[in-house]
């Protein structure tokens, strides 16, 4: 049943005319949440009794750092998925969440610079999360620039899909080298086990904020995949018979 | 026919590999020749105070050796797939991971061992104390292999390029980087007279993950390189 529904829906016709429809709901929540996430964590919450206003950024940061390591998984598995089973639109999914992923990853890099400079008195410190977020940063630099450099799109997302692989094995080992290398970072707010060290009025908009966020990666990821699709096959028969209907 | 052992395959190839150095023996001076410069470099643009040099000695070798294996790690499969002894690998009955290993193997013998005793040397000029040279070239030879086993991997994904020198680098240096601060780590605590087996033991953990797992994507990206 569950094989039926990702065979069907991997189909690119089908996926095409779904992510059509999905698309217009997909924005109006994106922009609920964005609302709701926005006037809760700039009007609402309270102010930091330490950081004061300028803890606020917190709600692009932490969303956005979240992201960029979040896409990199579902770029390493959708990429997977592609190498095994040779789903197009698997590969398609990979390639597209890279560049989405490589600029999130530069928001949280360049907020937490922003936010640098007022707590620790200067816009880069070579402290552990900055510095692993820095090095995720080259690493999806590195998905894009294999993917560029191969001619047949075919094979390069082999390839990355290869590299990711690797990637996402080795992201662990980096990130606990780096952490271990030197950290100055303020602990986990929101996921330590037994309490959040974080207010509640402060932590509800974090978390629609999130969720804002993870629906505006699904809304480019859609609108990415659709363009790819028809790039890669800009004489598919589906797409004579989608035109046929526009006129 | 007589089929020769998955054992046998990964000997001839390692003889192979050496053989065919041997043959070009003026090439292996290259990466030592790169490795002596760059270290050099460094007192030239920092000045000769005793003191810095000495604390910066194993970040500045261990940042020369990581560039000359870059360099070096692009001959690991190029001369192969240029004349077809590549595809001819492939097509043998014996797992492709297991002749890439012994390929990298054969590598890491050719790149990295020579490098093991210039690094003493560079390390006294540098005015390392000898206890920290000997941590040292334990990093290094714990060390080395990794890099060359992960080099393996964008070297064979990068083989059907024409330019694939820069993104070679984009693609590796990332993932050099936890072997560069365990070992940079170690031979600074060493300098400072703590002790550095905590650092030694992630390394050789690093060293046989890399062995077991490397060989796979690498055998998986030549075969796409070839099709």
């Amino acid at each position: 049943m569950f094989m039926r529904f990702i065979y069907k829906f991997s189909s690119p016709p089908y996926f095409y005319s779904i992510s059509g429809k999905m698309l217009p709901w997909l924005t109006a929540l994106f922009f609920l949440l964005l609302g709701y996430g926005l006037y809760g964590g700039l009007v609402t919450a309270p102010a930091d009794y330490q950081q004061g206003d300028s803890f606020r950024i917190i709600y692009v940061h932490v969303p956005a750092a979240w992201m960029s390591m979040f896409i990199y998984v579902v770029m390493a598995i959708s990429g997977g998925i592609g190498l095994v089973w040779r789903i197009k639109l698997a590969e398609i999914v990979s390639i597209s969440s890279a560049s989405i992923g490589a600029s999130f990853t530069f928001l949280a890099l360049v907020t937490g610079s922003l936010w640098g400079k007022p707590m620790w008195g200067a816009w880069w410190v070579w402290d552990a999360r900055l510095t692993s977020e820095l090095v995720l940063l080259f690493l999806y630099l590195g998905v894009i620039g294999l993917y560029n450099g191969i001619e047949d799109k075919r094979t390069a997302s082999r390839a990355v899909a290869i590299l990711a692989l690797v990637g996402v094995v080795n992201i662990p080992i980096i990130h606990y080298s780096v952490e271990w290398w030197n950290t100055l970072h303020q602990g986990a707010t929101v996921t330590k086990l037994d309490k959040p060290s974080i207010h509640i009025d402060m932590l509800i908009p974090l978390l629609v904020m999130a969720g804002a966020f993870k629906v505006y990666y699904a809304i480019a990821l859609l609108l990415r995949c659709r363009n790819e699709l028809l790039e890669r096959e800009p004489n598919g028969k589906w797409i004579d018979e989608l035109l046929e209907k526009v006129k | 026919m007589k089929q020769s052992s998955l054992f046998q395959a990964f000997g001839a190839v390692i003889k192979r590999d050496l053989l065919l150095a041997y043959r070009h023996r003026a090439e292996l001076i290259n990466p030592l020749a790169f490795f002596v410069m760059v270290i050099t470099l460094f007192p030239l643009a920092l000045g000769a105070e005793i003191a810095l040099l000495k604390r910066i000695a194993p970040a500045i070798i261990w940042v020369a050796a990581l560039l000359a294996s870059l360099m070096s790690i692009d001959n690991l499969f190029r001369a192969d797939y240029d004349d077809g002894s590549l595809e001819l690998m492939v097509m043998t009955p014996h797992s492709l991971s297991i002749l890439v290993l012994a390929k990298v193997t054969a590598h890491w013998f050719l790149s990295s061992v020579p490098l093991l005793f210039i690094a003493p040397l560079m390390g006294l000029m540098l005015h390392m104390d000898s206890n920290v040279i000997g941590i040292l070239l334990l990093t290094l030879l714990l060390g080395m292999p990794v890099l060359s086993l992960i080099g393996g991997i964008a070297v064979a994904l990068t083989l059907g390029l024409r330019k694939g020198g820069a993104l070679l680098a984009i693609l590796v240096l990332p993932l050099y980087v936890p072997i560069l601060i365990f070992a940079s780590g170690a031979v600074d605590a060493a300098m400072s007279g703590f002790p550095v087996s905590g650092h030694l033991s992630m390394m050789c953990a690093i060293l046989f993950l890399a062995i077991t797992l490397t060989p796979l994507p690498t055998a998986a990206a030549l075969k796409m390189s070839l099709s």
